[in-house]
């Protein structure tokens, strides 16, 4: 533990959050107020110090990632939200619609690499048929039988549904049978509705996001959750999504893992506004695991975050970095200047420099490889809290 | 190629070394002696060697962030956080030292090889203090036939020009070089140099101060004992100079440690250093690159700037370097120890663009500074607040003189 949680809530005290300590030493939840003091509070080791007690308690030292890669399928959208760099319309400079077959080469590119997902997220364009998502899936999983299929996040659901002028839950039943193994948590951006209408008013809303999560999660998938912080929202609003997202999971359980997700200014209608600095993102990451204590993992996801904050989070709350990453382009449009991927070995070097135990994971937290050789492979990761 | 790794043929690459776990570091075989030793850094108190060797090796990142940042603050209770407006030129990189690890020096006679004409280094000041600029950082090669009357003659036709601009220049090697060349005790070289104007010594060259890696890794460089002496001289001589560190190359955690000792045991004796930076090597395009190990992680730069405010207990500054690690690494830096930005290091194309780049690159850190926050600030080399946005105007020193209050020149002045 962290000094003693003794030696961190003494420290906390002298902060004005002793409060707030004294519930997380015994595993109780946090008000929606106690998420604004972690907010404005200047003592950010005690909000680490915190943050790194749930993380050791919940998983030790593991640290999780996986080998995975990006397939966004099309760059076609009609949302038109501020944020976003990587929409075009069709007929614009650098717009593509892949075709299925086009989707399995990217699969087949890989093949030689020990690769266990697919993250498959893109624009929504309401001219692409029912059938292209269904054959997406099916024809990743024939270049690839053993891969995991996480794709479409509720925005894309929330299409696929209306375009193929089915129910949500008939159309993931569909998406199931077709291969989809689970879904990724983009598209909740924050959830408030004054910040829905100034930068993604033709996206779903914030409860029709929850409602599409609940019917996942009823359907037997689990998806991830997001927050995309650092532009025009208040902590209040922070405050507020990170709530709607702790009551939907106490109700399905369905969330596996919380990503905070950084604004990015680059090309896009909100390049006026600068995102957030590296002990922000910290610090979102922070309260995040404290605020969500029934979601198992909160990740550091190293694209967006730059490869030092993301190694740095391992202290500060997250016990995942996401993947190795084969040919990520959303964050990267908007400015993101890390690399695309790297290397497995790199990544477990810098896990470990972190003073954490690197244990590679499938999507649904199944150990695939473990440096601490007392996890067996295949077994569940083990959760504690 | 260095002669060690010549001989064996074998890589430079020093024993591994694992990083704690760190939820066991509390309840491991070195907790006693942590807590003692965290109790020592929180009274305010000095730490040994030793203590800071277990720090280095045993500590998680957390306490060792939560301890530099204690001590950060206890320096600097007002929240400030100062860089300086500067520009770095580097007048040739004509070099006869061979540094395996260096990627910018030519050996004299390579076409690549160039002295700066006068005007073009004059452009450049000219350009800096159009811009505010409060230092011109000036080093380069050691060049064979460059003497100190060349330099001498640089400098005070630049003071003459841009009296406001201090010559922060000639790092210790550079300094030892001349004395070299010329045969004469180092402490002419220094006096000529100030004479003619120079206001500062930058920290450069140490790398890693012992002769076991100093032997691997620069072999024809000043040596550990002369690095330091060079200093004394120079603080003697009534000027400022900075340390510096780099690591992650052949050196052991013993190592870093023993540098850090040398460090502080001269400022003990002197007091004339203003600040410490360090950081990592950048292995990339390096001549030897194929005998240095892989470039070292985040976390391990965070782990030896925070023992290094932790120990350093008599340096008052220290400098993130946001040059090698980042923006984002640095402002972490600001709450693991630093308390200054370093200088926004124009480059010669940048300015020329237009100072327009300038401008936002200052942005940028002011943003940085505050995203943390602190309050940025300009300052001059000595550390003297500059910043017209500043309540009470400037404070601290303003000039060389006046930054001149170190143990080594008062009692020098008052014998």
């Amino acid at each position: 533990m962290t000094a003693g949680i003794e030696a961190v809530l003494a420290r906390a005290r002298e902060a004005g959050l002793g409060a707030i300590a004294e519930k997380v030493a015994v595993a109780e939840r946090l008000t929606l107020e106690d998420g604004l003091a972690l907010y404005r509070t200047d003592a950010v080791h005690v909000v680490r110090d915190l943050a790194n007690h749930v993380r050791e308690r919940m998983h030790g030292d593991l640290a999780y990632f996986n080998v995975n890669q990006h397939v966004n399928y099309t760059n076609y959208c009609n949302k038109f939200c501020e944020f976003c760099s990587f929409d075009r319309l069709p007929g614009q400079e650098g717009a593509y619609l892949m075709t299925p077959e086009e989707v399995a080469d990217k699969i087949r590119a890989h093949l030689h690499q020990p690769v266990t997902e697919v993250h498959m997220v893109a624009g929504v364009w309401p001219r692409i048929p029912y059938e292209y998502y269904l054959d997406i899936v099916r024809a990743v999983k024939r270049a690839r039988p053993s891969i995991h299929v996480k794709a479409f996040t509720m925005v894309e659901l929330d299409q696929i549904a209306r375009v193929g002028r089915k129910s949500l839950r008939d159309a993931v039943e569909d998406l199931k049978a077709a291969g989809l193994g689970s879904c990724p948590g983009g598209g909740a951006e924050i959830f408030a509705d004054r910040v829905h209408r100034a930068g993604y008013r033709l996206k779903i809303s914030g409860e029709e996001w929850l409602a599409c999560a609940r019917t996942v999660h009823e359907c037997g998938l689990r998806t991830n959750c997001t927050m995309l912080h650092g532009h025009i929202e208040t902590i209040e609003e922070r405050v507020d999504h990170l709530d709607r997202l702790r009551r939907l999971q106490d109700e399905t359980g369905g969330f596996q893992t919380y990503i905070p997700l950084s604004f990015h200014p680059e090309n896009n209608e909100w390049s006026h506004l600068p995102g957030p600095t590296a002990l922000e993102e910290l610090r979102e990451i922070a309260v995040g695991r404290l605020m969500l204590d029934n979601v198992a993992h909160v990740k550091a996801y190293w694209i967006m975050l730059t490869i030092p904050v993301a190694q740095l989070a391992l202290s500060w709350g997250a016990d995942d970095v996401d993947g190795t990453v084969v040919e990520e382009k959303i964050y990267h449009d908007a400015g993101a200047t890390t690399p695309e991927e790297v290397e497995r070995e790199e990544l477990v070097r810098w896990i470990r420099d972190a003073g954490r135990v690197p244990v590679e994971r499938d999507t649904l937290y199944n150990v695939v490889w473990s440096a601490d050789e007392s996890l067996r492979v295949g077994s569940a990761a083990p959760v504690n809290g | 190629m260095s002669p060690a790794a010549t001989d064996t043929g074998a890589s430079l690459t020093p024993t591994a070394w694992r990083a704690p776990l760190a939820s066991q570091v509390w309840s491991g075989p070195h907790a006693n002696r942590l807590v003692r030793i965290a109790a020592t850094v929180e009274d305010g108190g000095r730490i040994s060697a030793q203590d800071a060797l277990l720090l280095h090796e045993q500590a998680d990142l957390g306490t060792l962030a939560r301890l530099a940042d204690l001590v950060r603050a206890r320096k600097h209770p007002d929240g400030i956080v100062t860089y300086i407006v500067d520009r770095n030129i580097n007048p040739t990189n004509v070099c006869i030292t061979d540094c395996g690890f260096c990627a910018f020096y030519r050996r004299p006679k390579h076409e690549e090889a160039y002295v700066l004409e006068r005007d073009v280094i004059v452009e450049k000041v000219r350009e800096t203090d159009a811009l505010g600029g409060r230092q011109i950082l000036m080093q380069g090669g050691h060049h064979p036939y460059l003497k100190t009357d060349w330099w001498c003659d640089l400098i005070a036709d630049l003071k003459r020009r841009f009296p406001r601009i201090n010559a922060h220049a000639l790092s210790a090697p550079e300094l030892d070089h001349l004395s070299r060349i010329e045969k004469r005790p180092v402490e002419e070289v220094i006096r000529d140099l100030k004479e003619a104007g120079m206001g500062s010594v930058p920290g450069a060259g140490a790398e890693i101060l012992t002769e076991r890696v100093r032997a691997l890794i620069a072999p024809k460089k000043t040596s550990t004992e002369r690095w330091l002496e060079v200093h004394r001289r120079v603080h003697e001589a009534g000027l400022r100079s900075s340390a510096t560190m780099m690591f992650g190359h052949v050196e052991t955690a013993e190592e870093r440690i023993e540098h850090l000792a040398g460090l502080r045991d001269l400022q003990d004796e002197t007091g004339g250093f203003t600040a410490f930076a360090c950081w990592n090597m950048q292995p990339e395009g390096v001549p030897e690159e194929h005998l240095y190990p892989a470039k070292t992680t985040p976390a391990v730069y965070l782990r030896v700037n925070a023992v290094a405010r932790i120990f350093l207990d008599n340096f008052e500054h220290l400098q993130t370097s946001y040059v090698t690690q980042g923006m984002k690494m640095a402002q972490v830096s600001l709450r693991a120890g630093c308390d200054d930005f370093g200088g926004t290091m124009l480059e010669e194309n940048v300015v020329s663009a237009a100072g327009c780049f300038h401008l936002e690159s200052i942005q940028t850190i002011e943003r940085t500074i505050t995203g943390a926050g602190f309050l940025p600030r300009q300052r001059n080399t000595w550390y003297g607040i500059v910043d017209e946005r500043h309540e009470g105007g400037p404070i601290g020193p303003q000039d060389r003189e006046e930054g001149a209050t170190h143990r080594a020149w008062t009692e020098r002045v008052r014998a």
